[in-house]
């Protein structure tokens, strides 16, 4: 008796609960943005874009604490077809969803949240600090092997990819490569790990994000363009992406608020440029799924 | 309750109790069954986990061949992998698979086998207050950290000692070497003391010395548990995928010579599954690559069961 009592009051107490859930989020979207929003949002993907939308996140769920985000890596292979799976509210990645065999792009929607320049990045001993954009092209298809070849030391030339199918690689490649076939080589599935070896290894060249480069291992310039963000926002510095989170069908309530906020002045003019990201409000110019860049 | 219904039951009818008794289950009879319950259902859950998981990984391997229609052999043979471009020849990393197990084994089997022969014949208190708790220690320590320790050490070192970029085969024999001595060394001293006894003291008796009574009687009565130990170690090194895809270089090249960057079934597992799609070839060459690993664990295991019984058969006899 006295179980069944403390079942059914549990029961009572669940339900007033779940109404008032219920009532909250109806009441959210009648008024607006007054109310406290709730509910569950998941990003997955990009291991590029994610501490960004972990920093983003975190400071979100301070300011609206009845929402549960959570932000993972996983790669954006993974980011697009969770989505796409309707698995997660929000599939980060680093390429158009467009670019990605067995994602159906018409049926996801696309938002920018910020932009990526990479650059070439050699070992230290090289002693490369420029290079040509089809010298580049040589090294990466493996028609150069040593550095004396582009006047650096004679030493051999140890290239570093990125894992295929990788967000970072395909930017890289396509602006770089343009459809010739990278020569076969080491493969790593991440920035730090990319990082740390082209740093200890001589004669190694790997391409990174530009939050990644530190003073252990040298930044290339370009045909004497520097990878710096003004040259990104020009377009003078050509190897850039956007990170894009991609939502399916109509987002709900607490996603779209998430992303009105990863779009706000907050977030684009102080956590994007402090975390090695570049505005996607300072870009000059716009560059759509096939690559074609337009002045804005 | 229970209590006053079986005293009026004795007071009653002293047969009827009997009959009650014998017809119905006792309190331990019951708790039997429970117990069965319990089990029977654990094991059914078990079962179901491993038989989907074969399903599950066996249905995705093959769909390689069934939706995307690339042929076995060429998947086998070929030694182009470049998913993304549709080529998918799996050889150099079988080849390299294979390399650095067969490597680690070989390297690692001396020092196991000596350890243990220290362990159990040479000083057996030692053995047992010092080594023991080292080798333990040794199985403890995640791969992450042999991975990182590679990395670290390893790689800087072969590149100092052999030239190259100090990523390849070799270093992943190293660190392999580290993470399968602690596997083959346990599992060889279980061997070496499961001998019997008399073999030694006959041995002895018959005046061999100490090195000749190791090496003819306890070792060549202990082979068959010594070759499963080193097989188990196979499998440990052919399933590692953390700590020899921090070192390898995951390069898919057929690999030509010990220290040139290759690349293993599990190394391109790692790298390539979270930037594949589900349902395209990318996607479903790497369930293939994961099949292969799954085909090789069960054979690891066939093979352990042979020797297992062969042994078994001679000591009878």
């Amino acid at each position: 008796m006295n179980k069944g009592s403390k079942l059914a009051m549990g029961i009572a107490a669940l339900s007033v609960l779940l109404v008032g859930c219920g009532k909250a989020t109806s009441s959210t979207s009648s008024k607006g943005s007054s109310e406290a929003l709730s509910g569950k949002v998941t990003a997955v993907g990009s291991t590029a874009l994610q501490p960004l939308a972990a920093k983003a996140g975190a400071n979100f769920t301070t300011k609206n604490s009845k929402v549960n985000l959570t932000v993972q890596g996983g790669g954006s292979g993974t980011g697009l077809s969770q989505v796409q799976a309707g698995a997660v509210s929000l599939g980060d990645s680093d390429i158009f969803a467009e670019e990605k065999a067995g994602i159906k792009a018409d049926k996801l929607t696309d938002h920018k949240v910020a932009v990526v320049g990479m650059a070439p990045v050699v070992n230290k001993d090289a002693g490369i600090k420029n290079l040509k954009m089809a010298q580049v092209k040589q090294i990466f298809t493996g028609k150069i092997t040593n550095w004396k070849e582009v006047g650096g030391k004679d030493q051999k030339i140890v290239i570093i990819n990125r894992a295929q199918g990788s967000g970072t690689r395909a930017t890289f490649e396509n602006a770089v490569l343009k459809g010739a076939t990278a020569v076969k080589s080491q493969e790593q599935d991440s920035n730090g790990a990319v990082q740390k070896i082209v740093a200890t290894t001589p004669g190694a060249i790997s391409y990174l994000a530009f939050s990644y480069f530190t003073n252990k291992l040298q930044a290339v310039s370009i045909d004497n363009v520097t990878p710096t963000d003004n040259n990104v926002q020009t377009n003078k510095w050509k190897i850039w992406s956007y990170e894009h989170m991609y939502t399916k069908g109509t987002p709900d309530k607490a996603t779209a608020a998430f992303l009105k906020y990863m779009d706000s002045k907050d977030v684009q003019n102080s956590l994007v440029k402090d975390m090695g990201y570049i505005s996607i409000h300072d870009m000059k110019v716009t560059k759509d799924a096939k690559g074609v860049v337009t002045q804005n | 309750m229970e209590q006053t219904n079986f005293q009026l039951k004795k007071q009653d009818a002293q047969s009827h109790e009997w009959e009650t008794q014998l017809h119905h289950a006792t309190k331990a009879t019951r708790e039997d069954w429970i117990g069965r319950g319990i089990s029977y259902f654990c094991i059914g859950i078990i079962i179901l986990v491993v038989a989907s998981m074969l399903w599950f990984i066996t249905s995705k391997g093959i769909a390689t061949f069934t939706q995307n229609h690339v042929s076995l052999w060429k998947f086998l043979s070929g030694t182009n992998w470049a998913p993304d471009q549709g080529q998918i020849g799996a050889l150099p990393m079988i080849v390299g698979s294979f390399a650095v197990t067969f490597a680690a084994a070989i390297v690692a089997t001396p020092f196991a086998v000596g350890t243990a022969i220290f362990m159990t014949e040479i000083s057996p208190n030692k053995g047992r207050k010092f080594l023991q708790p080292v080798i333990e220690l040794l199985v403890g320590i995640p791969s992450v950290v042999y991975g990182f320790i590679g990395l670290a050490v390893i790689v800087p070192f072969m590149r100092h000692l052999v030239g190259g970029s100090g990523f390849g085969i070799i270093s992943a024999t190293f660190v392999l070497f580290v993470m399968v001595l602690p596997t083959i060394t346990s599992m060889t001293v279980d061997s070496l003391r499961a001998v019997p006894r008399f073999y030694k003291e006959a041995s002895l008796a018959l005046g061999a010395t100490r090195w000749q009574t190791v090496s003819r009687v306890i070792l060549r009565s202990a082979t068959s548990g010594i070759l499963t130990a080193v097989i188990f170690g196979m499998a440990r090194a052919f399933g590692e995928a953390l700590a020899v895809q921090m070192v390898i270089g995951n390069a898919a090249i057929m690999p030509k010579n010990l220290i040139s960057p290759a690349s293993t079934l599990t190394s391109q597992l790692t790298t390539g599954i979270g930037d594949t799609i589900d349902g395209t070839l990318p996607n479903n060459a790497l369930w293939s690559l994961a099949l292969i690993l799954l085909l090789m664990s069960l054979f690891f295991n066939a093979i352990v069961r042979v020797i297992a019984k062969r042994g078994q058969l001679k000591h009878e006899r």
